[in-house]
C-alpha cells in the first residue's frame, strides 16, 4: 500500500490526497526509527530501575526488615 | 454578536487509510486555533505527533504530559513532536476512536508558540488505556500556517479518523 498524505487547503477548502514524496518517506522512516530508539531507551531505563528496586528490597530483607517495612520504605 | 469560534476546515480519512493529515494555508484572520481530532491508528503505540509549518526537527518541540495509564499516573517530559495527544491503536477495542482537543493561542505571534491539549484513548480494559493533559512548545517564531498530525511510530491513520480545525477570534 502506498502511503498518502491528506492535505486540506484552508483558504480554498480544496482537499487533496497525495502520495508521500521520497523526502517525506525518508523522514517518516527516520521518525519511526527515532521513536523506536526512544521507546527502547525508556524501557531499558524502567527495567534498570525495577532491577535496582528488587535488589534493594532483597538487601533490606536480608537485614531483617519485614515485607511491610520494606514496602513502607520503598513504596 | 461576533462569531468567535469558527470552523476553518475538516479532514476525514478514507477507506485506504493515510499516513498524515495536514492543514495548509491557515488564514491569518484569527487570534487562536483549536484542533479537535478523533483518531485511530494501525500501529501499536498511541502517541500522535503534532508538527507546525512542516518543521521536521524533533528537537524544536517540547512537551510535558500529565499521563494516566491504567492504574498509574506519571509526568513525562520529552523533546519531540509527540504532543498531538493519543490515538486508539490496533490492540484497542474495535471501532473506538480517541478524542483530543488542542488549543494553540497566539498562532500569529513572532515568538515561540505554546499549546495545550487534553486527550483520551479509551479501551475496554481496566489496565490498558491512556488519558493525558499536555503542555507543549514549538520554538518556531513564524506565524503558524500549517499543521500536520501523524502517528509517532509512522504507521497509518485508519478510515474515519477525523481532524477539524477551528479559528478563535478575540472579538
Amino acid at each position: 500500500m502506498t502511503d498518502t498524505k491528506i492535505i486540506v487547503n484552508c483558504e480554498t477548502g480544496e482537499t487533496l490526497e497525495v502520495e508521500l514524496t521520497a523526502e517525506e518517506v525518508a523522514q517518516r522512516q527516520a521518525d519511526a526509527q527515532a521513536f523506536a530508539d526512544a521507546k527502547a531507551a525508556e524501557e531499558a531505563e524502567a527495567a534498570a530501575k525495577a532491577a535496582a528496586k528488587a535488589s534493594a528490597e532483597g538487601k533490606l530483607a536480608a537485614l531483617g526488615l519485614t515485607a511491610d517495612e520494606v514496602s513502607a520504605l520503598l513504596g | 454578536m461576533p462569531d468567535t469560534f469558527i470552523k476553518i476546515a475538516s479532514v476525514t480519512v478514507g477507506a485506504g487509510g493515510a499516513a498524515t493529515m495536514a492543514f495548509s494555508s491557515i488564514p491569518a484572520t484569527y487570534t487562536d486555533l483549536v484542533l479537535m481530532t478523533s483518531n485511530r491508528l494501525t500501529g501499536s503505540n498511541p502517541t500522535v505527533n503534532l508538527q507546525f509549518n512542516s518543521d521536521t526537527t524533533q528537537t524544536n518541540y517540547y512537551r510535558r504530559i500529565l499521563l494516566h495509564y491504567g492504574s498509574g499516573a506519571s509526568v513525562n517530559y520529552t523533546n519531540d513532536q509527540g504532543g498531538g495527544g493519543y490515538a486508539t491503536y490496533s490492540g484497542y477495542t474495535a471501532s473506538t476512536f480517541s478524542n483530543t482537543s488542542i488549543y494553540i493561542p497566539n498562532y500569529l505571534s513572532a515568538n515561540q508558540k505554546t499549546y495545550s491539549a487534553d486527550s483520551v484513548a479509551e479501551n475496554n480494559s481496566a489496565s490498558d488505556y491512556f488519558s493525558g493533559i499536555f503542555a507543549g512548545l514549538w520554538t518556531g517564531t513564524a506565524a503558524i500556517t500549517g499543521i500536520t498530525i501523524y502517528p509517532a511510530d509512522s504507521t497509518n491513520w485508519v478510515q474515519y479518523t477525523t481532524a477539524t480545525l477551528y479559528g478563535i477570534k478575540n472579538s
